[in-house]
Formats: structure tokens, sequence, C-alpha cells
């Protein structure tokens, strides 16, 4: 774990993470501009700093309603304006992206936090970033799965030779800068299912899993797919730290969580995957076994606690932002977030 | 509420000429309702890829943002190799997994025999079903002795169709009412 800056002695790590969400507000139809966005998130990872959050994420999604394409240039000027919060890419989409240039953005961020950058590496779910960047969708497994290796050979080794299809040769060059300690965490966002958990478990990389609603057991298959694939080619699965994400909003009470997030949540899949959510599967939502993250304090703190039983992830991962929401709701959930859920959780998951 | 009328193959006339006799039975009788016809031989559909429907362009994206529009589908299909037309299928396969969610399904087999009148029930009803959709659970089977000159002939025809029709409308609106009254009970 240590040499993906985990320590279990802390307890489960918790953290934010955008897409750079650009949603109008559902509630009023208006939406802020994205310069106004981009600064209200580098806000949130101040004041996640003040709360005691572990680790904020920003991700690049390259279509509409989204704002942090330049996801990296975001997570740099977070990385000036926070002192200790670990910054994560949530997620890097490698496939359309050169792995050096990669390795040379995320080294530079680490470089000007004093050590506390990571990358976590997807393929994206949306085709936008495919069309845009020019990369072909027929080779949307193997483009990911070249990259991915590159990226960890850069991350292992000083000096880089390597033969791949789909970038030019590299003849035992340097990748420069170096982060500060040698390397960085690399993870695999994974989504649902467990083939892509399969593949990380086998590359022995750590993994960040989507969990973003339905019955939390639902998950537990990609969990132990990922270890066992990860034992079966000779990694510890010990020394492997999970995380896992969901949709968040937390409140005072049930009802108003449920009242709070339905407007965005439904709003924001109405935007992106054009289709509501739909109001009976939202109301069972804030069961413990539910996994996508509404209710009361104590549901949430119970449904953390639940998962982390289920999962015996090292990480959660919290989307606060998803769907219009206004900053004076992120401010909340932060406050609350620090207040009481945090060190509820640290108590019952320190080791 | 928006109806959308789907005619499933781009060849042959007899799922045409049915469809367009759905069209007209409903603006007679329901003229207050916004009725499409989606003719798949008009369209110029692309193989499904597995991106979201929206983010297709083109006809692909008219045919499938229309789908994803209505309150309910009535879909009319011609019986190919013991099955549905591919072109029915790749629609299906364009629209997400929970498409039909919210929406009434009914549906209109033409044939040119009886021999597979049961391929709705083993075929495509579970593939609506699994879509998420309200199925009408009476279908119309219409052969091709039913048509004379592209003029449906068989009165027994046009009478299960109107009842097809007026079930499809109905229900449609029965789901709905449903619906409003249990989210109504929701205080989010």
């Amino acid at each position: 774990m240590e040499q993906y800056r985990i320590d279990p002695s802390k307890g489960m790590e918790f953290g934010l993470y955008s897409l750079g969400d650009h949603i109008p507000n559902p509630l009023t139809g208006e939406r802020v501009t994205a310069q106004q966005r981009i600064n209200e998130l580098i806000e949130a990872s101040k004041l996640s700093e003040q709360a005691g959050i572990d680790v904020f994420g920003v991700g690049e999604s390259h279509q509409t309603y989204f704002t942090t394409q330049a996801h990296t240039v975001v997570l740099g000027a977070i990385a000036q304006a926070t002192n200790k919060i670990k910054i994560t890419s949530s997620a890097t989409v490698l496939s359309v992206s050169d792995p050096v240039r990669v390795y040379e953005d995320f080294a530079t961020i680490d470089l000007i936090s004093d050590g506390r950058a990571e990358i976590v590496a997807g393929r994206g779910s949306r085709v936008g970033a495919y069309h845009l960047l020019g990369v072909n969708l027929q080779d949307y497994e193997e483009i990911f799965e070249e990259k991915l290796e590159l990226l960890k050979k850069i991350n292992e080794e000083d000096h880089i030779t390597w033969q791949g299809e789909f970038r030019p040769a590299l003849q035992n060059a340097q990748i420069l800068p170096q982060p500060k300690n040698g390397s960085l965490p690399i993870w695999r966002a994974v989504g649902g299912p467990p083939a892509s958990a399969i593949k990380a478990g086998f590359m022995g990389i750590p993994m960040m899993l989507t969990t973003l609603g339905g019955p939390a057991i639902n998950f537990k298959p990609s969990v132990d797919a990922y270890r066992e694939a990860a034992e079966r080619n000779g990694f510890d699965s010990k020394t492997l730290p999970i995380a896992t994400t969901s949709l968040f909003y937390v409140a005072d009470t049930t009802k108003e969580a449920l009242q709070g997030m339905y407007p965005h949540i439904n709003g924001g899949f109405q935007a992106i995957r054009g289709g509501g959510y739909p109001k009976q599967q939202f109301a069972q939502a804030p069961d413990t076994r539910d996994a996508l993250m509404v209710g009361s304090k104590q549901q949430i703190i119970e449904k953390l606690l639940y998962q982390h039983e289920l999962y015996g992830m090292q990480r959660f991962m919290a989307e606060i932002d998803f769907g219009g929401v206004p900053f004076e709701k992120i401010m909340k959930n932060i406050e609350i977030i620090g207040n009481d859920i945090i060190p509820a959780i640290k108590k019952y998951t320190t080791q | 509420m928006k109806i959308t009328v789907i005619s499933g193959s781009i060849v042959g006339s007899k799922t045409k000429t049915a469809m367009s006799k759905v069209v007209q039975m409903l603006e007679n009788k329901y003229s207050e309702h916004e009725v499409t016809l989606l003719d798949l031989a008009d369209y110029k559909v692309e193989f499904s890829d597995g991106r979201n429907f929206f983010e297709y362009e083109g006809d692909t994206k008219y045919v499938a943002e229309t789908i994803m529009g209505a309150d309910a589908i009535i879909i009319g299909t011609p019986v190919f190799q013991a099955s549905i037309p591919g072109t029915l299928k790749n629609i299906f396969d364009l629209l997400p997994v929970n498409a039909f969610r919210d929406k009434v399904v009914s549906m209109l087999v033409t044939a040119g025999t009886p021999k597979h009148y049961l391929m709705v029930e083993q075929q495509l009803k579970p593939i609506l079903a699994y879509m998420k959709a309200q199925i009408v659970q009476t279908y119309v089977f219409i052969e091709e002795k039913d048509f004379y000159r592209k003029e449906i002939t068989n009165d027994d025809v046009l009478f299960r169709m109107e009842r097809l029709v007026e079930d499809t409308v109905v229900l449609t609106e029965t789901y709905r009412s449903i619906r409003e009254a249990k989210e109504a009970k929701y205080d989010f």
C-alpha cells in the first residue's frame, strides 16, 4: 500500500471528485459560466482540504455539459491552491492522450503539489473525446491497454525503450520531470462489470471502481474478480488498493437529502444519458444496501461502513456536483462530510 | 401524448400499408395526440456501435430520438427468417437498455403465412420486456391473404387494428395516471 501512498492505519480515505459538470441547474434553468464553474472547483478543493477530506479529483469529458476538458490544468491550479490534500484525475481518458505527455503533466503537478499527485486512467464512457481528438473507436480496447502499459512502464523505469502500435517507439527515453519521489500512484478507472476489473487485477494496478447506484452487492463480483486476477498473475492483492465511487448527497434528514438531490440527478441523467432517474428507484436509494450515496448523515455513514465491509476498499470517492448543483449545496455537503462523516468512518475503519 | 408508429422493414409493402392504416386510425380517433410515422425505408440508419443514442448523427439520431421522445410506440414488423428483420433489431440496439421504461408498446405483424404466428411471443416480446416496455399483450397478425393491392381487405383485421390502437392509447393514459399517483406520494 505504501507505494500508492495509502496508510491503512489512518482508516479509509474519503475523497471528492468532479467531471467538471456544467449542466444548467434544473431548479432555475440557469447555468453559471465555465469560468465560474472552474473557479468554484478550485474553491471546493480548498474547502475540502480544510474539512479534512483526503483526496480531490478532477476528470475530463470532451463534450457539452462539461468544463474540465483540460483537467490537468485545473489540477495544477488546485495543486497551487492547496497544501495537503491528495490530487488525482477522475479520470484521465488515457486512450485519447499520449502517455508520455500525461506522465509529464502529472509529474509536474506532483512537483507543484510537493508529492500529492496521482493518475486515474480510464477509457472514457462517452465518445466525444474519441471523435474530437481523432481516435478510432474500433481500437477502444486495445489502445487503452497499450497506453496503460506504457504509462506503468514510464512510472517504473528510468530509461524507456518501448514499441507499440498506437504511438511512435521510444529508444532509451528519459521522461522528465520525474515526480518528487520517483513514481506516482497510478490507478485504473473501472466501470461496473467485472471485465475491466479483471484487466486491472491482471496488470497489478490499483482499481477505482464506479458504483453509481443499485444494490451495492452487485459490484462485489468485480472486486472479487479484481483480487483473484491479481493473485493469479502473481501479485499480492493485499498490497493493491481499491477505491469506489458514487454520486453523493448528504443532508440533516433523509427527506432533505432526497429533495436536495433528486432534481439534479434526474436533470443530469436527462442531459447526459437522455432519460431521467426513475423516482421509484430513487426512493429505494437511502437503503443501506443501495450503492447510491443519498441520505441523512447516519444513513451515509452506515452505507459507507456496509460497503467497506463488503469490498474492503481503501478509499471512497464522492461526486457531489453532478447535475448543476449550485455551489451553496456543494459547500454544505463538504461541511457535513468534514464534521460528521469522516470522523465516523475513520473511527470504524482504522486498522 | 406522443405516439410513434414504426414500420420496421425497408422492403415490401405489407407492413408499410398496415402502419399507414394505423396512423390513419389514430388521426381519425385521437386527433389531439401527436402521431409520427417512422417508415424505416425512408431513413438511412447506421448500425449500432454502442454510443449513446443522441450521439449519432443525421437519420440515425432522428429515428432514435423520436422513439425515445414517445409516450407510446406501435411497432409494425414483417417476419424474416422466422424472426424480426435486422433493420428493426438494429433500432433496439441503438437504444439504451431502459429505453421503453414508462412507455407503452404494441405490435402488429405482417407475414406471408401463419407459420410464424408465435414469433412475436418468442422473440419480440422478450426484447421489449427487457427494455422495460409496458407491452400491450394482444397483437394483430396480418397475412398475405388479408391484403389486396396495398389495402387491407379483411374486416376482422381492421377491427382488430382499431382495438389495438384504442388499447395502446388507453393503456398509455392508464399507466401515466398510475405513475403520477405513485410519484405524488414521494416527498422529493
